[in-house]
């Protein structure tokens, strides 16, 4: 049963990421592609149990970072991507060269086995015990992330300015 | 097992990510594609985590989701300002700074 569900979100989010690959004519269904990818792979961590993450993920990615993405898109009114073919064929054959070479080398690392995972509690991956994680052995990067979101928000308010006197 | 097909999963994703951040030319679908590519750097974090059952991973993930939004929010306002100086978001039409 757990196969079966996770072999089909991870055909969802695989079928997600294409269409938002191959899609050239249309933003926005690239963005809603994303939402699906990103709404599987919140599933799946919940098969693999970290039912915290997989909250946060539909939370955050799919509700608030591609919504993001899909007002910028509709703000912009882009009507599809327009490509110069003569000098993008390098970048082309790069890019697929590249993307191949790391996919077969990511897959022939891939160790064929990893062992039987580790017993975990009953708790493990709830809000309770990556909580006490977080506040007891990572306070300082949490700490200093929230740090970085204070400089990401000025940063995207001046960025976003018309202009600055 | 379970963990091992995440991570094979994971790494499929970031390929795919790859190709798109290195291929297409729209700066919001490039942008798109470095989320997906972040993804598939947490499903495999996730995955290891269940595997030796320690929640290190977890808070990394945790900080990745941060780090993924605040490289959106940074990254979509750059190209609001680029599309009003320039009219475009095609990445070809930047390249003053491309050899």
């Amino acid at each position: 049963m757990i196969d079966f569900l996770f072999y089909l979100f991870a055909a969802l989010a695989v079928a997600g990421a294409l269409g938002m690959l191959l899609n050239t004519r249309n933003a926005v269904a690239g963005a809603l592609s994303l939402v699906g990818t990103m709404v599987s792979l919140g599933a799946i961590y919940v098969l693999l149990e970290a039912y915290l993450i997989g909250v946060l993920q539909i939370l955050i990615y799919a509700g608030a970072i591609v919504v993001l993405f899909l007002f910028v898109v509709m703000l912009l009114n882009l009507r599809q991507d327009e490509f110069s073919p003569e000098r993008l064929r390098f970048t082309k054959i790069l890019g697929v060269v590249i993307g191949a070479f790391v996919g077969v080398e990511l897959l022939l690392l891939l160790p064929a086995a990893l062992g039987p995972p580790a017993v975990i509690p009953p708790e493990f991956g709830g809000y309770r015990m990556v909580g006490t994680a977080l506040f007891t052995d990572w306070v300082l990067a949490f700490e200093v992330t929230s740090l970085l979101l204070l400089a990401a928000m000025v940063g995207a308010v001046i960025l976003a300015k018309r202009r600055i006197d | 097992m379970l963990v091992e097909k995440a991570v094979a999963l994971s790494a499929i994703l970031f390929v795919l990510g790859t190709l798109g951040a290195l291929t297409r030319r729209n700066l919001i679908v490039i942008l798109m594609s470095i989320e997906l590519m972040l993804n598939a750097v947490n499903l495999a974090l996730v995955a290891f985590s269940r595997q030796w059952g320690d929640l290190a991973g977890h808070v990394f993930v945790l900080m990745v989701i941060v780090v993924a939004a605040a490289e959106v929010a940074v990254g979509l306002g750059i190209v609001i300002a680029l599309f009003r100086n320039r009219e475009s978001v095609n990445v070809e039409d930047s390249s003053l700074l491309k050899w």
